[in-house]
């Protein structure tokens, strides 16, 4: 019975089940890719840390750790990484890199990979250099060429194509230029205050390294070094894989969800055009059940197509993600196809587009046979139990489907009941401005426009839904955009105006004259002198960081798990932060608040006079608050060997996303200007062809000089939030493309209604040319109101973001807006045009012959 | 008014050819009111689509108002209809998106008219429909809804109205009122109407009856 009574409609079920087939792709190329990189994280996680244990720190390994380290057999590499000039020769052209310079065989798994490949060999033998691949090409320079670090000129033995464990988004924000260890010293471009990272790798001989690794971390770490081996690397990929993958695949379910919407509706349609031939069949004697089974196989079997369909696709997508990825993943990824993502995917099409036609499949238990005698506009279905219990099922399904992604109850409830709300509110948006439009439009306007917006209410219209649907798409589009758009202007706030566009750090106290009479010669105007310390807090409210560190090495309470300031919390929420003590700080001293500083506690510390005098310092207050350091505290530093003893003082709120020179801790005038120290300098220079000048001069007279140009640091944030917004932007794809085919259906759907629309306009005298606008605006309305619908909301998010993350207002790009409304709008009247071509080719006759 | 000289309307489908109307001939004049009758599948409808110019005829030629159909295009037609004809249909063939009045308006507004509300308000206050302005056609029963079409049928003062079945789906006593309707707004607007009917009774309320049968003209007389 349901293969004859669909035998009609088979075409128009396959139409229904498009909009999930996307979804299903997504999902299934999602889910295998996610597998497939766990197995090549678990296989090439020693290729990507290069040896069994890397030992990091900022200061060279102590005699005590070199010995604890090679209590077994092993082969070790040194690596000193710190940011210095390069400057090409050929060009005379210079830019802020990452030198990492290297002493041993390292990598030990894997390769460092070059052109030419002996280059990764050969540059340690003698003076030259590996330089990033992309550097080279920015530089025009070539295998051959030479560089200049410091004082000494580098061969550049080739370019390094990749190293381990290196994406192409960390080797844009600090290209690296690898040159042998012993010719760091000689270049002289280490002074004071130079901020070093050293690598240790090592490659164990006998006995196994995750055991060794294990007996002598906690000694480790009781020194303040952190370690990795390959098993500490696998798990921070897989955990950083995973959240990707999370990501995405709940991505790809909100587009299946979608799609699943808009079966729903589209099943709702159909089931609408077939009551009559229900209630004829419930005549013949059909029970309400058994029409019920003809629907429900009827959709289960187009829904099991359609899963294939997708699954098939999804194997076909699942070979362009890599490509997607490539800038994020710092190995290769495999093709495999995963069998139970597979399986999984149809499983979840089927599942999905069964629950979400039921909600109007239950409606034909409802068809009485009496409407074969008269004909009720009331819709079928009235108040039904089973419609609750139908949601309460999804609501469920969701939450699981969540749960099995994100492992976390409370994430896949809150994800649940956020993607619940976003379609509520996606849909209460939808129809307030539907109902608003339609009480304010203008009576006046032209007719063509009127009937164009009329027939977004035409029954059995998916116009809701159809808003909706292209409206999340929209949605997170637009909230990627504004968001990126937000940070690059706080980051060009701190750019514009009249503050200072380069900065000059490393510059040492003997060299300050020189470079403020450089920046005269070039008439570039010095906007600020900074002079910064390095030092150590040691105690903290009686509490000594020795002790502390000891505490973790020995399995003490509650220090661990932070790494970094803007780490998590730890555990014992009165203690001080073990970050405190473990890191170097660098300070600066002054009386008076910074541009982008408010004072939120205390008072700002006096200039200190005397010995007797108090040193009351100033703390971000974030900083603060992370590590559990109150106003009032008693803070004890070491700066090169000197005890000095402060109290805080005062709170600062500091907004660190700003390109100006920010502080963890500032000291008042009048204690360090005596303790070793060096300067940073800010200028401003107008032109790129300054900028060049000025850097060359700089490198030449002062090698040991850094310069960064923030034009330079903008154009590389904006590429890295490029290249991530790319991976948003792709899975965001889905959930518009998934709109635009439920459009198609709903265009195919209707298409014989518009048919009939257009030959009663045409009979009545309308010339194809306004049919043709009418059916044109109508589509304009559509992904207008879709577009807005979804720039709205978008604002919303990033406003709310803007606000509750990043603590700042956001600025409204309307130009931006303008733009991705325009390309929205556009997109829904090409693809709605497209698939009416054939509405204004029938014979009005063939027509309205039909109607009787 | 309309000039039908040896008409042929042949389809072709599944490979066989099947001829609808065959060699047909007469004229309307103006003013003059004609019924069509005949039984089902004698070519009623399809006679009336090609006079109305809906359709193209296979042969013969095609006079409305003294312009020959053939040589115009589609969108010729449609501005020709525009300005010369009205229609009313079995099934009212409302837009379903547009209340009573904006029905009405239509035909009006595609000639880019101005005036048109007034004027649309007062054929549906002729017409009974006064209170039911801003309904949309779900709202209405079937004899509001082809008063409506009647209403959009006379805004643009046609010269002729084409009737196709108008009162088929309506019952005894709406049939009447309509028919009544009609006749009445004709002969206030002085327009030629062509109706094609089942019913005798309607069709003889007409000063002049065509019969067909089979594609062919069995017999034309006064009533």
């Amino acid at each position: 019975m349901a293969w004859r009574d669909s035998r009609r409609d088979q075409s128009r079920l396959l139409l229904f089940i498009a909009a999930i087939v996307l979804g299903i792709a997504a999902l299934v190329s999602t889910l295998s890719f996610g597998r497939n990189l766990r197995e090549d994280v678990d296989d090439q996680a020693r290729e990507l840390l290069g040896a069994d244990l890397v030992i990091r720190s900022n200061r060279p390994l102590s005699k005590a750790v070199e010995k604890l380290a090679d209590s077994l057999p092993n082969k070790h590499s040194e690596e000193c990484s710190f940011a210095s000039m390069v400057y090409f020769v050929r060009n005379g052209q210079s830019r802020l890199v990452q030198v990492r310079a290297i002493e041993g065989d390292y990598p030990y798994y894997g390769a460092l990979e070059t052109t030419p490949a002996a280059a990764a060999t050969g540059f340690r033998e003698k003076q030259e250099a590996l330089v990033d691949k992309t550097l080279l090409l920015q530089y025009g320079a070539h295998p051959g060429d030479s560089i200049r670090i410091g004082e000494l000129n580098f061969a550049i033995a080739g370019s390094l194509d990749k190293a381990p464990g290196r994406n192409e988004i960390s080797m844009t924000v600090a290209p690296p230029v690898y040159i042998p260890l012993r010719y760091m010293e000689p270049a002289g471009v280490l002074k004071k205050g130079s901020r070093l990272d050293y690598q240790y790798y090592y490659k164990y001989l006998q006995g196994d390294p995750e055991q060794f690794a294990e007996q002598i971390g906690p000694r480790l770490e009781a020194v303040g070094l952190h370690y990795e081996t390959v098993a500490m690397r696998k798990n921070r990929m897989t955990n950083a894989f995973h959240d990707l993958t999370e990501f995405m695949t709940l991505i790809s379910f909100i587009a299946l969800l979608l799609g699943a919407v808009g079966v729903a509706s589209s099943v709702n349609i159909y089931i609408r055009e077939k009551v009559n031939d229900i209630a004829i069949l419930r005549c013949l004697g059909l029970k309400a059940r058994q029409a019920f089974l003809v629907y429900l196989v009827q959709v289960l079997v187009i829904g099991l197509l359609g899963s294939l369909a997708g699954a098939g696709l999804g194997l076909v997508l699942q070979q362009l993600l890599p490509v997607v990825f490539k800038d994020i993943l710092p190995m290769e990824t495999r093709f495999r196809v995963a069998w139970p993502a597979f399986f999984e995917g149809i499983a979840v099409g089927v599942t999905v587009s069964l629950l979400f036609a039921l909600l109007p499949l239950l409606s034909v238990r409802k068809i009485s046979p009496l409407l074969t005698l008269r004909v009720s506009l009331e819709p079928v279905h009235g108040r039904d139990p089973l419609r609750w219990l139908v949601y309460t099922v999804i609501l469920c399904f969701i939450t699981w489907f969540s749960y099995l992604r994100m492992e976390n109850g409370r994430k896949a409830v809150v994800f649940t009941a956020g993607l619940v709300l976003t379609f509520l509110v996606l849909t209460g948006v939808a129809r307030l401005f539907l109902l608003l439009i339609r009480r304010a439009f203008p009576e006046r306007w032209p007719y063509l426009w009127r009937q164009g917006f009329a027939n977004l209410f035409r029954p059995n219209n998916q116009t809701v839904i159809l808003i909706v649907t292209i409206g999340l798409g929209t949605t997170f589009i637009g909230t990627l955009f504004f968001v990126q758009q937000f940070l690059i202007d706080r980051v060009t706030a701190g750019v514009g105006g009249g503050e200072g566009n380069m900065v000059l750090f490393d510059i040492q106290p003997d060299q300050v004259k020189g470079i403020e009479g450089l920046a005269g010669q070039y008439h570039l105007p010095v906007k600020q002198e900074i002079p910064i310390v390095t030092m150590r807090i040691v105690e903290v409210r009686g509490e000594r960081g020795d002790s502390v560190l000891g505490q973790v090495a020995e399995g003490g309470p509650g220090r661990r798990g932070a790494d970094g300031p803007a780490g998590g919390r730890h555990a014992d929420s009165n203690a001080v932060g073990r970050w405190v003590f473990e890191n170097e700080l660098r300070v600066t001293y002054r009386d008076s608040l910074a541009g982008a500083e408010k004072l939120v506690a205390g008072q700002l510390g006096a200039p200190v006079r005397g010995p007797n005098d108090p040193i009351m310092i100033s703390l971000a207050d974030d900083f603060a608050r992370r590590w559990n350091i109150r106003l009032g505290d008693p803070v004890v530093f070491d700066v090169q060997g000197i005890r000095i003893a402060t109290v805080v003082g005062s709170l600062r709120k500091v907004e660190w996303q700003r390109l100006q020179l920010s502080f963890f801790v500032v000291f008042p005038s009048g204690v360090l200007e005596r303790a070793p120290q060096f300067d940073v300098m800010l200028t401003k220079v107008r032109t790129p062809e300054e900028s060049a000048r000025f850097q060359r001069a700089v490198v030449e007279k002062f090698p040991n000089v850094s310069v960064i140009d923030l034009q330079l640091v903008l154009s590389v944030l904006d590429e890295v939030l490029g290249k991530i917004g790319d991976v948003i932007r792709f899975m965001a794809g889905f959930c518009i493309l998934t709109g635009l085919i439920v459009l198609i259906t709903s265009v195919l759907i209707s298409k014989y209604q518009r048919i009939r629309e257009s030959v009663l306009l045409r009979t009545l005298g309308a010339t194809r040319r306004q049919v043709r606008i009418i059916l044109l605006l109508e589509y304009f309305f559509l992904g207008a109101l879709a577009a807005a619908t979804g720039i709205l909301l978008a604002l919303v998010f990033a406003k709310a973001l803007a606000r509750w993350s990043f603590e700042a207002s956001l600025r409204i790009h309307w130009v931006a807006a303008g733009e991705i409304f325009v390309a929205i709008t556009g997109l829904t009247m090409l693809i709605g045009l497209y698939n009416s071509r054939g509405v204004l080719n029938r014979p009005p006759l063939e027509v309205l012959r039909r109607e009787e | 008014m309309l000039k039908i000289e040896k008409v042929s309307k042949t389809y072709t489908a599944g490979g066989r050819t099947l001829t609808v109307l065959d060699n047909i001939s007469f004229q309307v004049g103006e003013g003059e009111t004609v019924s069509i009758v005949g039984p089902s599948g004698s070519g009623k409808t399809t006679l009336l689509g090609l006079s109305a110019g809906l359709d193209r005829s296979s042969a013969g030629t095609i006079e409305l108002n003294g312009v020959p159909l053939g040589a115009l295009d589609e969108d010729a037609r449609a501005v020709l209809r525009n300005q010369y004809v009205g229609f009313i249909f079995q099934n009212f063939q409302l837009l379903p998106t547009l209340t009573a009045l904006e029905n009405v308006m239509v035909p009006l507004e595609l000639r880019g008219e101005s005036g048109v509300r007034v004027r649309s308000r007062e054929l549906l206050e002729q017409v009974g429909l006064g209170d039911r302005l801003h309904h949309y056609p779900a709202q209405l029963s079937g004899g509001e809804q082809q008063r409506v079409s009647l209403a959009r049928a006379f805004a643009n003062r046609p010269r002729i109205l084409f009737a196709d079945e108008p009162t088929g789906n309506l019952d005894a006593e709406t049939s009447e009122l309509v028919a009544g309707m009609i006749f009445d707004l004709n002969r206030q607007a002085g327009t030629t109407l062509v109706l094609v009917t089942h019913n005798l009774e309607l069709a003889a309320s007409t000063g002049r009856i065509i019969k067909l049968g089979k594609g062919h003209i069995v017999s034309d007389e006064k009533s």
